[in-house]
């Protein structure tokens, strides 16, 4: 049995109880994905398996054998960020910094919901075949990653940058 | 708190008072800011410039290690168990099934537990920064509800989670008071604040409230509230020899070390606390009990531990803000100007801690008055003892002031900015003293025009559909403080790199970031010629993450060893240099060297002074003087906060579309961070606003919301655009002409909120969170 964590294959826990979230950290040491709740509540955990953002507290890890799991520090291409990482910094999307890497993969991942067609509590047309990624679909669906610091304004422009500026002008 | 420890602060308070007044009336040119930092004439370096955090490149990688990812050889992972009573004694524990379970290396209660003294408690002395003075598992009492009773160290969390939910525990309780009317009955006590008491009288404010022309009088509460930094509290712990290693997450490590000495028996400087990145602090990220036991149990297993809290530990062992009941009543007379200002009430507190929430401190500074009455009263209750968080006293003593504010505006038909600005006083109200720069007009005017204020409509009057729409301003204030503790090392090495080391913090606020423009500024360098070291108690100074004090406690100690590295260099530099007869107070740091200040031409190079006298760096290491000013002047920031909401007529449901503030506080070093900071204590304003509390049970003294899905914080959803401006104006007393920025923004949200739902729907709220029950 095993999982690809950020394109490495990685053998999984021999204990049913660990968490995908406590194999990362403790298992791999790879302590990008953080631990703000560990009962889903405040998104700190989220990473993407197949693309799709999870939160990794809330899932086995035993429950992902053959999935791809990727990370924060998966995100990087060795020494370039990603456009989304370079532009939280930009924007001064974070200050602690500790629910950056679940803001990031939520972000992710929220913007391939959009792109399928998924619709949230704000979307006006639930028939509609494409949603535009406005700031009003952005806040609803990244109203689940938590931030104390009040980084609200800088993640929304950071991502809205990325995903519904410099995508939608491609 | 005892008799004699009141007394023994009271006389402080006197000698201070006495003291204070002597520093008063003392030429400026004595006091420190008496002459103004170089720095503020200077206007081209790099304070000022929106830089990027130094630290955004390795937060957003992932690879910034907070406290409980520093992976020990052999650590074991701990677990606790909570006391589900507020007073009383164990009367059975039984760990037999913890102890035989897998993985189980340790069960540690009362019974094993090490001999250890209790923490010396928060501000008690110099170093001391214990959250509560009580006994850490020396005996089978209990002391509030969520009280740790029983640690269990395993091979992993897994396994250490499972143990603990073993272990059975049954109580004899005691009477307990856990409900404030109770406590309030039992008689309260006047609270003290920093040795200082809460209560000030001028005039008879009764009388004057009784014979004034227009009058509001009215009480305001405010429930508990809980930081709710997203990184849990944490330690990995390890004994190496007689040393203690602490990776913490602080905001106090050499408070921390010394407090850990003092529980242990051990010298401070055996204790070694690092906390390089803290995932948000807010006043929470002190010494609380998870240390202590995670090093005693490291003791007992003679093995490393990590401790992280769970979401409800933070809530069981780690305090918050606590309630208040605040009466605010104001006379006035038919020009506005205020005859009389009462500002009282209770707060709780636990009798293990040193904070009875200030509410006045805000009102003591903010307005003129014929006659105050100020006073905080403190009621105790058996409960998880109560701290600091961001703007202690200002956060909700401003809600009830400037609600009270907004009141009598109505009541007098008078444009609520034009009533507090007919009230600005020239001096400082309660102490006389000199403001160093007070800018409040300006941040009103600048923020009013911004904010289209002059649009605003009578209560009531906008509507769109189900939406009512209204407006609301308030003042937000907080004082500029620099504690003593102060001190700074100066590295310089001939290639022109200057090391800075300070025992401070960086839990997000930019403090590594601003702090390296500064000395690039101060000693003529470019930014990558100059490293920022912080969060390790082995470096110089005990500076605290509080206050919003560390930009000045740190600029201070910086000009400090920046003033004996000078005098260093033009003794190196000797008669052969083009600097050879100019002193220290005749030079600049300027491209790479120094410089005559008032003729550039006269400049040699770091590199050239140490070539000549054959060294390879120079190393200094200084303190600042006593922070003295701060008694000299009074010295706050201030800001004006602008609302818009808009409140649903159907359902109460409030939605803020619009939110301002306009501050004014000293000169901005770096306005991408610091905005940050302004926006990140406006929006959790807002959550103080209209969703937080931490509910406490009055029955039996139990939290019972502790956990981030029933706590609610403002999320993405609630956040609107939040615009903010300042007036960049230099505070000509203060190091660079800044002043702190960490806490002003969370005060006066809660009632620029509050008034802008009575203007949108002519209800007033008084009781926080403005929650959609109390609009229907």
């Amino acid at each position: 049995m095993s999982i690809t964590v950020n394109g490495l294959p990685v053998p999984l826990p021999s204990d049913p109880r660990v968490s995908l979230l406590d194999m990362l950290r403790e298992d791999l040491h790879l302590p990008g994905t953080k631990k703000g709740c560990n009962q889903g509540a405040c998104g700190a955990c989220t990473v993407l398996v197949d693309g799709q953002r999870i939160l990794s507290c809330l899932a086995l890890a035993v429950q992902y054998d053959g999935r791809a799991v990727m990370t924060v520090e998966g995100l990087a291409q060795g020494g370039e960020l990603h456009p989304l990482q370079a532009a939280f910094v930009e924007h001064d999307g974070f200050q602690c910094g500790y629910c950056t890497p679940g803001q990031l993969c939520s972000a992710i991942g929220m913007a391939a919901e959009v792109k399928r067609g998924v619709p949230s509590h704000v979307t006006g047309d639930l028939s509609a075949e494409t949603i535009a990624l406005d700031r009003e679909e952005l806040r609803e669906r990244m109203s689940g990653n938590l931030c104390r610091c009040g980084a609200h304004n800088g993640i929304v422009d950071a991502i809205f940058e990325v995903y519904a500026e410099t995508e939608a002008a491609e | 708190m005892s008799i004699v420890e009141d007394a023994k602060q009271a006389v402080q308070g006197a000698v201070q008072g006495a003291m204070q007044k002597a520093i008063q009336m003392a030429p400026d040119s004595f006091m420190p800011g008496g002459k103004p930092d170089p720095l503020i004439r200077q206007q081209h370096g790099h304070i000022g410039k929106p830089i990027s955090r130094l630290d955004g490149p390795v937060k957003v990688r992932g690879e910034a290690t907070y406290a409980a990812e520093f992976p020990l050889d052999g650590m074991l992972y701990a677990a606790l168990v909570f006391s589900t009573i507020a007073k009383g004694r164990i009367a059975s524990l039984d760990t037999d099934a913890a102890e035989a379970a897998p993985g189980v290396e340790l069960v540690m209660t009362y019974r094993n537990a090490p001999r250890m003294a209790s923490m010396p408690l928060f501000m008690t002395s110099e170093k001391a920064c214990g959250g509560n003075d009580l006994p850490i598992m020396q005996d089978d009492r209990i002391y509030w509800n969520g009280e740790p009773v029983a640690l269990v160290l395993a091979e992993t969390q897994e396994q250490a989670d499972h143990a603990a939910s073993l272990i059975a525990v049954t109580y004899d309780a005691d009477h307990s008071i856990t409900a404030m009317a109770a406590a309030k009955a039992k008689g309260t006590e006047p609270g003290m604040f920093m040795g200082q008491p809460l209560q000030f009288a001028t005039g008879d404010a009764a009388a004057a409230l009784a014979a004034a022309a227009h009058r509001v009088d009215e009480t305001y509460t405010t429930p508990r509230h809980s930081h709710n930094a997203i990184e849990l509290h944490a330690a990995t712990v390890a004994w190496q020899g007689d040393t203690l290693r602490v990776h913490d997450a602080s905001q106090m490590v050499a408070h921390t070390a010394w407090s850990l000495g003092h529980v242990f028996g051990i010298d401070e400087d055996k204790v070694h606390v690092t906390s390089p990145f803290v995932g948000g602090g807010f006043g929470s990220k002190g010494l609380w009990q998870h240390q202590v036991l995670a090093a005693a149990a490291s003791k007992l297993a003679g093995r490393p531990v990590r401790l992280m809290l769970s979401r409800e530990g933070v809530y069981r062992i780690v305090g918050g803000r606590t309630v208040t009941e605040q009466r605010v009543a104001i006379g006035a007379s038919e020009d506005g100007r205020f005859d009389a200002l009462i500002h009282t009430g209770t707060t709780a507190m636990s009798r293990h801690n040193v904070l009875p929430e200030p509410f006045i401190v805000a009102t003591r500074s903010a307005y003129a008055a014929g006659s105050m009455a100020l006073d905080v009263e403190v009621a105790y209750l058996d409960m998880v003892a109560n701290t600091f968080m961001r703007a202690p006293g200002e956060a909700v003593g401003t809600f009830a002031l400037e609600s009270a504010i907004d009141e009598l505006a109505v009541a007098m038909d008078i444009d609520p900015i034009e009533l507090r600005l007919r009230n600005e006083p020239d001096k400082d109200p309660t102490t006389g003293a000199t403001f160093s720069s007070r800018e409040v007009e300006k941040a009103y005017r600048d923020g009013a025009e911004r904010f289209g204020w002059a649009e605003r409509g009578a209560p009531g009057s906008r509507r769109e559909g189900e939406w009512l729409i209204g407006t609301g301003v308030a003042t937000a204030t907080y004082p500029y403080y620099r504690m003593p503790g102060g001190a700074a090392r100066i590295t310089l090495r001939r290639g022109g790199h200057a090391t800075v080391d300070i025992a401070a913090h960086d839990m997000g606020m930019g403090t590594a970031t601003a702090q390296t423009q500064v000395a690039a500024d101060r000693l003529g360098l470019a930014m990558e010629q100059v490293t920022f070291r912080y969060g390790d108690s082995t470096l110089p100074g005990v500076v605290m993450a509080g206050g919003s004090q560390q930009t000045a406690a740190i600029g201070a100690s910086v000009m400090a060893a920046h003033r004996d590295l000078v005098t260093e260099l033009l003794k190196l530099a000797g008669n052969d240099s083009p600097l050879a007869g100019l002193d220290v107070d005749e030079v600049v740091g300027v491209d790479g060297g120094l410089a005559k200040t008032d003729d550039r031409t006269r400049h040699e190079s770091y590199a050239s002074i140490l070539s000549r006298a054959q060294r390879d760096e120079v190393v200094v290491e200084a303190t600042p003087p006593a922070p003295l000013e701060t008694m000299h002047w009074s010295m706050h920031s201030h800001g004006a906060m602008f609302c818009e909401v808009r409140v649903n007529a159907v359902t109460g449901e409030v939605r803020v579309s619009r939110f301002l503030g306009s501050f004014d506080c000293g000169r901005i070093l770096n306005p991408k961070t610091a905005a940050s900071q302004f926006r990140g204590g406006i929006i959790m304003g807002l959550g103080l606003a209209l969703m937080e509390e931490t509910q406490f049970d009055e029955r039996n003294g139990r939290i019972m919301n502790p956990s981030l899905a029933e706590y609610h914080v403002p999320v993405h959803m609630d956040v609107p655009a939040i615009d903010v401006i300042w007036t960049d104006i230099p505070d000509p007393h203060t190091p660079m002409g800044a002043r702190g920025v960490g806490e002003i923004g969370i005060t006066g949200v809660g009632a620029a909120v509050a008034n802008a739902v009575f203007n949108a729907t002519g209800k007033r709220v008084r009781d926080l969170p403005i929650t959609l029950d109390k609009l229907l």
